[in-house]
């Protein structure tokens, strides 16, 4: 599914991915923990297609494909899906319009037509029970006011709408109380699928419960500096980072 | 010979079409002579500091329209709000055109400034308002009254509302490669009365067109003027549009304005109160791109107490588009407790493209409310980036941004036909199809 290699990226002449590689295969849950300021964010982003990290080497492919000269478009259209630690605010558009765009943009890509309304609505309608959103709360314009924990769960409502490939979710948990970690986990494993991979990052074990990874990595200062399996995660829960840090320095 | 020699040689062969002997021809001729001594507008003046006629003023534009050309329905259906009914008065190359119009006197008068300056029957309303508000000192509207003989006449009667829209429509054909036009509207609507009025320009093809146009409007106690102004013209044509509003007692007039098309498009937009408990209302989205110049002066003067102004408009710039706004709120000191409000809000898409943005208020009483505040950024790249990564290609996920910052602008057009033709003006201008309404 996705097949990192040798990947190094920089941000202003700063490198802050040093030689990445990874491969997630189709079914696969892989976590991605490690501390403040590692890179997984930006590791995220490049998978994604951001343009302000500039590739220097390596290369991402994903389902054999490789994503190096797409567009950030083009890549959520090949199937990528990234849930943002930070989402944007985006007044005046609302999250239901917001949402139908993003589909029906897909779509055209593919050479379809535009989702038929009623088939558009009964997925509004499937997608916003499974995560428990309230109605109202789509006519509202995109995550401007919501709450950090709203803004989570809606980001995985868009992943649940799109259904993506490859979804990679950074910090999804962080901002969400335990009831809203469980549906937005919910909603997580309900995509999970034998064609379908996830990546989660984040910093707490917590999440890891509900969402049960296949790997654990350990990303430090740019590489992945550990890999196991689940127990991973409970070990650097109770052991904390330091030990990795000193290992690593 | 230049423009301002042929404009005055011409008057002599104007004078041959029209009445001579009325009142209407003393002002006209009266204007003929401030116009003279004024000349047209330099950069030297304040107001038009950042806009210049210069290179427009070089073309050998003729006066009068050549040939009388008709045009067929089908061929101009689509400037027209033909989803929706509405009253027409259409003009072709300045004249009008009555294949075209949908006319009435049905309860209100929706007719032609030259059939009403000629009845008598309407004489004592043009004694009444016709040049009353227009400003005097000011050239370009001064060259628009010694030429006044064509535009649009409406007039609603107290109480009464036209059962339909109105829409205003010029086109220029190109019989005339380059064109002066000079329409002239009168809009009275008196105590409790409503009207919605549609104006547009159209070039067709690749005449150049000089409108400069002046429209008066007359709003008595209690009455509702909404006013939609689409400038969606071609690349070759410019417009000077001069309007003046005088309001009465707790009237409300709104003017949108939606500038996207055209070279060189100068709003003179005044507003004069006369009465308490009004509202002035003055929105406009404008999309530049190119080297379009296009230009937003408004004026508000209130001049008695308890009322109030809202001004919202937003401006997006891309190519070597350059954008001016300078919006004037005079406060006169009696007129306690204003409450005038002013936003200038601008997106520079393009590092050749610039706009001047500028709030002049002038306050003498104590006990108001002001506020005014101008921006001038750029689309914002995590905003971009989200969109992108949701599958929107940049040039939509781009409009889509353009689309939510000019909302509240969009928001507040009220009829539903003219809200979906402002969008999808919009879209085809931005080069995308958005298979969605905002
Ligand atoms: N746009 C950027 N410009 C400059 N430095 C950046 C940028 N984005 C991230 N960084 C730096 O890269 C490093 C990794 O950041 P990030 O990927 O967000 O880490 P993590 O998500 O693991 O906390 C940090 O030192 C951060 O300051
Ligand atoms: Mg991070």
């Amino acid at each position: 599914m996705l097949k990192i290699e040798n990947l190094h990226a920089r941000v202003e002449e700063k490198e802050i991915l040093k030689g990445i590689n990874l491969e997630v295969k189709p079914g696969e849950v892989h976590a991605i923990m490690g501390p403040n300021g590692s890179g997984k964010s930006t590791l995220a982003s490049v998978i994604a297609g951001r343009e302000d990290f500039e590739v220097t080497e390596g290369n991402i492919s994903l389902n054999g494909e490789d994503l190096g000269d797409l567009d950030p478009e083009e890549r959520a259209h090949a199937g990528v899906f990234l849930s943002f630690q930070y989402p944007v605010e985006i007044p005046g558009v609302t999250v239901t319009n917001f949402i139908k765009a993003a589909i029906n943009e897909s779509r055209k890509a593919k050479g379809l037509e535009d989702m038929p309304a009623n088939e558009m609505l009964s997925k509004f309608r499937e997608k916003s029970s499974l995560l428990e959103i309230d109605r109202k709360f789509l006519s509202r314009s995109l995550n401007e006011g919501f709450s950090g924990g709203e803004k989570k769960r809606n980001e995985i409502f868009q992943m649940a709408m799109l259904e993506p490939k490859l979804a990679i979710l950074d910090e999804t948990d962080s901002g969400l109380d335990i009831d809203a970690l469980r549906i937005v986990a919910n909603g997580v494993n309900k995509l999970r699928g034998k064609d379908n991979a996830i990546v989660v990052i984040t910093h707490y074990q917590r999440l890891l419960d509900y969402i049960v990874p296949d790997h654990v990595h350990v990303l430090y200062n740019g590489k992945i500096v550990k890999s196991g399996t689940k127990e991973l995660a409970f070990e650097l829960e109770e052991k904390g980072y330091d030990w990795i840090k000193a290992e690593n320095e | 010979m230049d423009l301002n020699e042929k404009l005055l040689s011409s008057f002599i062969a104007f004078e041959d079409k029209v009445n001579v002997n009325d009142e209407v021809h003393e002002i006209r001729m009266a204007a003929l002579k401030r116009f003279e001594q004024q000349g047209f507008p330099t950069k030297k003046l304040e107001a038009w500091k950042y806009t210049s006629l210069q290179s427009l003023l070089k073309k050998d534009f003729s006066i009068f329209p050549g040939s009388k050309h008709t045009l067929e329905y089908p061929t101009v259906r689509q400037y027209f709000l033909h989803e929706t009914e509405t009253f027409k008065i259409v003009f072709v190359d300045g004249r009008y055109s009555s294949f075209l119009s949908e006319t009435t006197h049905d309860g209100v008068d929706v007719c032609l400034f030259s059939a009403a300056i000629e009845k008598p029957k309407y004489k004592h309303v043009v004694d009444e308002y016709f040049n009353k508000i227009a400003d005097q000192t000011d050239a370009l509207t001064n060259l628009n009254t010694a030429f006044a003989n064509e535009g649009a006449y409406i007039f609603i009667p107290k109480s009464k509302a036209p059962v339909k829209p109105i829409e205003i429509v010029h086109f220029a054909t190109g019989a005339t490669p380059q064109i002066l036009l000079q329409p002239r509207n009168l809009i009275v609507v008196e105590e409790n009365a409503e009207v919605q009025i549609i104006e547009r320009h159209q070039s067709l093809g690749a005449v150049e067109a000089f409108t400069n146009s002046v429209t008066e409007i007359f709003a008595h106690k209690n009455a509702r003027v909404d006013y939609y102004k689409f400038q969606n013209d071609t690349m070759k044509a410019s417009i000077v549009d001069n309007t003046f509003i005088e309001q009465h007692n707790s009237s409300e007039v709104s003017i949108h304005t939606f500038s996207l098309g055209g070279a060189l498009v100068r709003n003179n937009l005044n507003f004069y109160q006369r009465g308490s408990h009004i509202n002035s209302i003055m929105k406009g989205v404008t999309l530049g791109s190119e080297r379009q110049h296009i230009d937003h002066y408004t004026l508000v003067h209130h001049t008695e107490p308890d009322c109030e102004s809202h001004q919202d408009y937003k401006g997006i710039y891309d190519g070597r588009s350059v954008g001016v706004f300078n919006g004037k709120i005079i406060v006169d000191k009696i007129a306690q407790k204003t409450n005038a409000f002013q936003q200038n809000n601008n997106l520079l898409i393009s590092d050749a493209a610039t706009v001047n943005t500028k709030p002049q208020l002038e306050i003498f009483a104590d006990d108001v409310r002001c506020s005014h505040g101008c921006t001038i950024g750029q689309l914002d790249e995590d905003a971009l980036f989200y969109l992108q990564s949701r599958g929107i290609p940049k040039k939509e996920a781009s409009a889509l941004l353009m689309y939510a910052f000019a909302n509240n602008v969009l928001e507040s057009v009220k009829n539903a036909a003219l809200s979906k033709r402002v969008k999808d003006m919009i879209a085809e201008k931005l080069g995308v199809k958005i298979g969605f309404d905002l």
